[in-house]
């Protein structure tokens, strides 16, 4: 099994005319992920690559019977092309960076009314190994197993995929939530799918300072009473107080945000702190070695 | 970017929020001329940056000659590394009491978030951390914005407790309601993350008036408040903490970067990954010069911006690229990198770390060019650390 994303995932791609919505288009069908149809406003009847493009989104939910969207579309158009998707579907992808905040604020309300799930925006996509890929994260290093993954920084995503699957621990789904201000999803949400998942043995989570998503993650845990060893990787520890790191998410903001509070919030929930992926790779390995021996 | 106070104050006073009278001078003959129309002035330093008044940069003038002086010593200043250019002339008030009302991004609900307290101040972080109840909030619709009811309730509950002013302070309630619907409707114009008016001073004729303004606007809007940055002269625009610098002409090179006054320069691919490249280079023991983060997608180009950037600090030793192709690829990363070195005759060690998308040809690309890209992270800053001590 695997959350949000499988084998019968009919994708579609918002910007799909776009130099990035067509590489990565093309990256995920060598995947292996179900590319059904393109979205771009004023070329619908075109195809990309034997792919139908179309005017909106409601006619591509129609014609093909897509159910995720990958939105790759510009950011002063994506919060846009969000709502469009929502409109239509269960769930949108949105990869693109640099989003106006006030339009991501009205976007999410609108997923939310709609019932829909958004994924993002400022994120990789995630990935459920040798079935589907939404997103960005690189093809080669996904390997299929028993943990499950989430991150907010992209890159750091990939690492630990990377780590892991030459490790020989392979992933359920790999999902990269983003890094900006306001998100769809966040670390509490998926960890939900996965504590809902059977195949998912283990979880790690990649945090980065800003914010407070990794405390209330840690807060559900210890609540909830989720059973499955977590991993905790917690980025930016040396950044000097007060400077700004990039991400508007990366902003420390009194003691709250800060990687110190971070860590104590997930240690005091019992997930294991890695201080480097190497950390992440043997703890993990740990983990799942006394899983298997408590369920034999 | 954040506006500086007078610029806040103009765009309050053109929403119809009460804003003391004022003039900004660039010189103390200016600050002097101001004194003789406006009479008694308080003199405020121009810096996008808190805390000036405690380091001297606010005085006030009863004469055109005391402005003079006042203004010539400000003008003289630099706060926490940001040279004074200018300084706000406008007349005093006669204070009553000093409230506090604000807007800005609350991640948590993902909304933009209205707080105001009767006890405003200097002091309000303090209030809001020991006294809670005093503070009071609301979280408009993002589509509809805020009802008159909802910015009522929010005033008296902000107002609950407090004598004078209090709930039933003539005029104060609907007053407020008004400031809250104009500063909300101007943080949605100007794409606001914060809008804050501290302190709201009451006058002791019972009138509201934004005695200080702070606003900061989304970077990820500057495209479409372009109007609103032309208006803000380039040195103006320091917004970000730190004024050294290098941090200066990255930002007028685009780039994101953080100075961090150590040897090893840091250039990587997404905030997470060059955080924790940052993180990996002090773990081996050395001292991160900076923060690089080339974003997602950089082609040749940027990489080849971003290897001067660092480079324009004296004290860089070597530098470590870090990249993790999802968006960006090897290929274009590597030629930024070979171009950087054999247009900028590059000396001092460099060591590259690079997989993900096109790690292939990427790879071989540097191989051929001379430069051997590292296979772990831990190694590459490893290599960088042990580099950057021999040279």
């Amino acid at each position: 099994m695997s959350v949000l994303v499988d084998r019968d995932s009919r994708v579609l791609v918002q910007g799909i005319t776009g130099r990035e919505g067509r590489f990565h288009t093309g990256q995920m069908r060598a995947f292996g992920t179900n590319v059904v149809a393109g979205v771009s406003p004023g070329k619908g009847g075109s195809d990309v690559d034997g792919v139908p493009v179309f005017d909106t989104v409601a006619d591509a939910v129609v014609a093909t019977g897509a159910d995720v969207s990958g939105v790759f579309v510009p950011p002063a158009f994506a919060a846009d092309a969000i709502m469009e998707s929502a409109a239509a579907l269960p769930l949108a992808v949105c990869i693109t960076e640099g989003i106006p905040v006030l339009d991501m604020a009205r976007a999410r309300e609108f997923v939310e009314r709609q019932g829909a799930r958004l994924l993002g925006p400022n994120c990789p996509g995630l990935v459920t190994p040798e079935q589907c890929k939404v997103g960005i994260i690189p093809n080669h290093i996904n390997v299929p197993g028993p943990v499950g993954i989430v991150g907010r920084s992209g890159t750091l995503t990939y690492e630990v995929i990377q780590s892991l699957s030459q490790a020989g621990m392979g992933q359920s789904t790999s999902v990269g939530i983003g890094g900006d201000p306001i998100l769809g999803l966040g670390f509490t949400d998926v960890l939900k799918l996965f504590a809902a998942d059977g195949e998912t043995r283990a979880v790690v989570l990649i945090g980065e300072i800003g914010g407070s998503d990794e405390e209330h993650a840690a807060t559900w845990i210890r609540n909830s009473g989720f059973d499955r060893p977590v991993v905790a990787f917690i980025s930016g520890r040396t950044a000097p107080e007060g400077k700004r790191m990039g991400h508007a998410g990366a902003i420390i903001s009194g003691n709250t945000g800060t990687a110190q509070s971070k860590i104590d919030a997930l240690q005091t929930a019992g997930a294991a702190i890695a201080d480097t992926i190497e950390d992440v790779v043997r703890l993990m390995a740990a983990g799942l070695e006394r899983r298997s021996v408590a369920a034999s | 970017m954040r506006l500086l106070e007078y610029q806040a104050k103009q765009r309050f006073a053109a929403s119809g929020i009460p804003v003391p009278q004022g003039r900004l001078a660039r010189t103390s003959a200016e600050a002097a001329a101001a004194a003789r129309d406006l009479g008694t002035v308080a003199i405020k330093a121009q810096v996008p940056i808190g805390g000036r008044g405690k380091a001297g940069g606010i005085a006030v003038a009863h004469t055109p000659e005391e402005a003079e002086r006042e203004a010539a010593r400000i003008l003289a200043m630099d706060i926490r590394g940001y040279p004074v250019s200018s300084v706000w002339c406008e007349t005093g008030l006669d204070i009553a009491a000093e409230l506090y009302l604000g807007i800005t991004l609350d991640r948590d609900r993902r909304r933009l978030a209205v707080i105001f307290s009767a006890a405003g101040g200097m002091e309000i972080e303090q209030v809001a951390a020991d006294t809670p109840e005093r503070i009071a909030k609301l979280w408009p619709d993002p589509f509809a914005g805020p009802h008159p009811f909802e910015l009522r309730r929010l005033a008296f509950a902000g107002l609950a407790g407090s004598e004078t002013p209090g709930p039933h302070t003539p005029g104060l309630v609907g007053q407020l309601a008004a400031i809250g619907e104009r500063l909300f409707a101007l943080a949605l114009a100007l794409d606001a993350t914060t809008c804050e008016i501290n302190p709201l001073a009451l006058t002791s004729e019972g009138k509201l008036v934004a005695a200080d303004g702070k606003v900061e606007i989304d970077p990820n809007a500057e495209v479409r408040q372009k109007n609103l940055l032309g208006e803000i002269p380039d040195e103006d625009q320091m917004a970000e903490l730190g004024g050294e610098q290098l941090e200066r002409e990255a930002r007028r090179r685009g780039l994101t970067y953080v100075h961090l006054d150590g040897e090893v320069g840091v250039i990587g691919n997404g905030a997470g990954l060059t955080m924790n490249t940052v993180d990996l280079v002090k773990q081996q023991g050395g001292d991160p010069a900076n923060f690089l983060d080339i974003g997602g997608g950089a082609g040749a180009d940027k990489v080849r911006n971003a290897l001067e950037m660092v480079l324009l600090d004296p004290k860089v030793r070597g530098v470590f690229i870090n990249v993790f192709g999802g968006i960006t690829r090897g290929d274009e990363v590597a030629r930024g990198v070979i171009a950087a070195r054999d247009e900028l005759h590059i000396t001092k060690p460099l060591v590259v770390r690079m997989t993900g998308t096109m790690e292939e040809e990427g790879r071989r690309l540097l191989e051929d060019a001379g430069i051997v890209p590292a296979k772990s992270p831990t190694e590459a800053a490893r290599t960088i650390v042990a580099l950057t001590r021999e040279t």
